[in-house]
């Protein structure tokens, strides 16, 4: 079941995306990513369940090599939550709904 | 979601789970997957499988779990993605408690729930993950482009994806405690034919440092010499430990640091409680022995079920 609640998200967009004060949780992915593939499901339910509330974007390091480099990402998944254009904190790897949750909390 | 009883609840989708999931669905037993994300469990992380019997030209990982999950579903695979946190063995039915609160049941249970990396517990190993320590390098080998990374390891894990993370990085140091490898004899052959990797025996990685990134390591070797190597990332493939926090070890007796045993038909010491897969107490952990082991569990899991007194 794929969500259209989450959003794609490119270098050029980036910045005046997550300068909202709606909080964003980007998920840093690639194709070949297993891990990435096994949260997709998790980022859609978060993408469902709080919808108005944060905005969830997903952006493909692939084709978009600029802001990964600009935030250091070395492993994928990554996934940084924003706010107000600030990182507010982030997480690598393929974790729990619970973990993903805990995260998002800490922007609202 | 109204049902909450089911004949069989397989827990776990990685090659033992979705191999479950397939002979019960075929056997029409009236079942359910639960799965925590996306299929395929470690095989996700493994960049290409060349050793599972019946693809000669070998295949990704991520395609492996693709053709597996397809399979299953192509007979009526039943799944739910959700966590289980915790269970009651010793109630009728079998009780499982889900993330969200939820309880479901079930006859008779199938645990595949795997196993993940094993973590080298150092100084540097938390502060700098994702920022230079791996333990994927199917997913994160791009990021090291003409740059020095180090595997640590001597299985076929750790050997293997050092050749694979040659195609990335310039120079791969392979650091391992003993002095000989673990892994499959044609694995280290490629290994040893790769002028790109060179190899420190005899040597722990003792401490992980850097600033923004890992810059360099702290080895000690067996003698107790202390000597510095600087890279760029640590890619830490020193085996697994079991996905077992929501099972009652005590009651199925785990063993050797929380796997649990069973006999050659998957039966725990738990009547009505089977185990496949990585989370089996065991010798070889294996995509194959997996598969296998999660058609055994279903057969003895139908004969179970079958000689339940209604």
């Amino acid at each position: 079941m794929a969500s259209d609640k989450v959003q794609t998200i490119n270098d050029a967009a980036f910045k005046t995306t997550v300068s909202s004060n709606v909080p964003c949780l980007v998920d840093f992915w690639a194709p070949w990513c297993g891990p990435c593939k096994a949260i997709g499901p998790v980022i859609e339910d978060l993408a469902e369940e709080y919808a108005g509330k944060v905005t969830i974007l997903k952006m493909n390091v692939d084709d978009n090599p600029v802001t990964p480099g600009k935030f250091g990402i070395r492993a994928i998944p990554t996934l940084i939550l924003f706010k107000n254009g600030e990182v507010v904190d982030q997480i690598t790897g393929a974790v729990g709904k619970k973990q993903l949750v805990d995260l998002i909390n800490k922007a609202l | 979601m109204n049902k909450t009883h089911y004949e069989l609840i397989i827990l776990g989708s990685g090659p033992a789970g979705l191999a479950a999931g397939l002979y019960a669905a075929r056997a029409r037993i009236d079942h359910l997957l639960i799965e925590k994300g996306a299929a395929g469990g470690q095989v996700l992380l493994t960049d290409w499988v060349d050793n599972y019997p019946g693809f000669p030209d070998g295949l990704t990982g991520f395609e492996l779990a693709e053709k597996m999950e397809a399979h299953a579903r192509r007979f009526g695979l039943n799944t739910l993605t959700a966590n289980v946190v915790s269970m009651d063995l010793l109630q009728t039915p079998k009780q499982l408690t889900l993330e969200d609160g939820e309880q479901l049941s079930c006859n008779a249970l199938i645990i595949c729930s795997g196993a993940r990396p094993q973590r080298l517990g150092i100084p540097g190993e938390i502060e700098f993950s994702g920022k230079g320590v791996s333990y994927c390098a199917t997913c994160d080998a791009p990021f090291y482009r003409d740059m020095h990374v180090a595997v640590v390891g001597g299985g076929n894990t750790a050997v293997q994806e050092a050749s694979h993370l040659t195609k990335f990085a310039s120079q791969v140091t392979l650091i391992h405690r003993r002095d000989s490898l673990r892994a499959t004899k044609v694995v280290q052959e490629r290994a040893f034919a790769n002028n790109k990797i060179d190899f420190i025996w005899d040597s722990q990685v003792i401490a992980i440092e850097g600033g923004k990134g890992v810059e360099r390591l702290r080895l000690r070797d067996t003698a107790g010499k202390e000597t510095t190597l600087a890279v760029d990332g640590i890619f830490i493939l020193i085996g697994v430990i079991p996905n077992n926090e929501m099972l009652p070890l005590q009651l199925l007796k785990a063993e050797d640091g929380g796997f649990i045993p069973t006999d050659t038909e998957t039966r725990t010491a738990v009547p009505g409680v089977f185990a496949a897969g990585d989370i089996r107490s065991k010798e070889m952990r294996q995509i194959v022995n997996a598969a296998g082991e999660g058609a055994t569990a279903v057969l003895a899991a139908e004969y179970y079920l079958n000689n339940l007194t209604p």
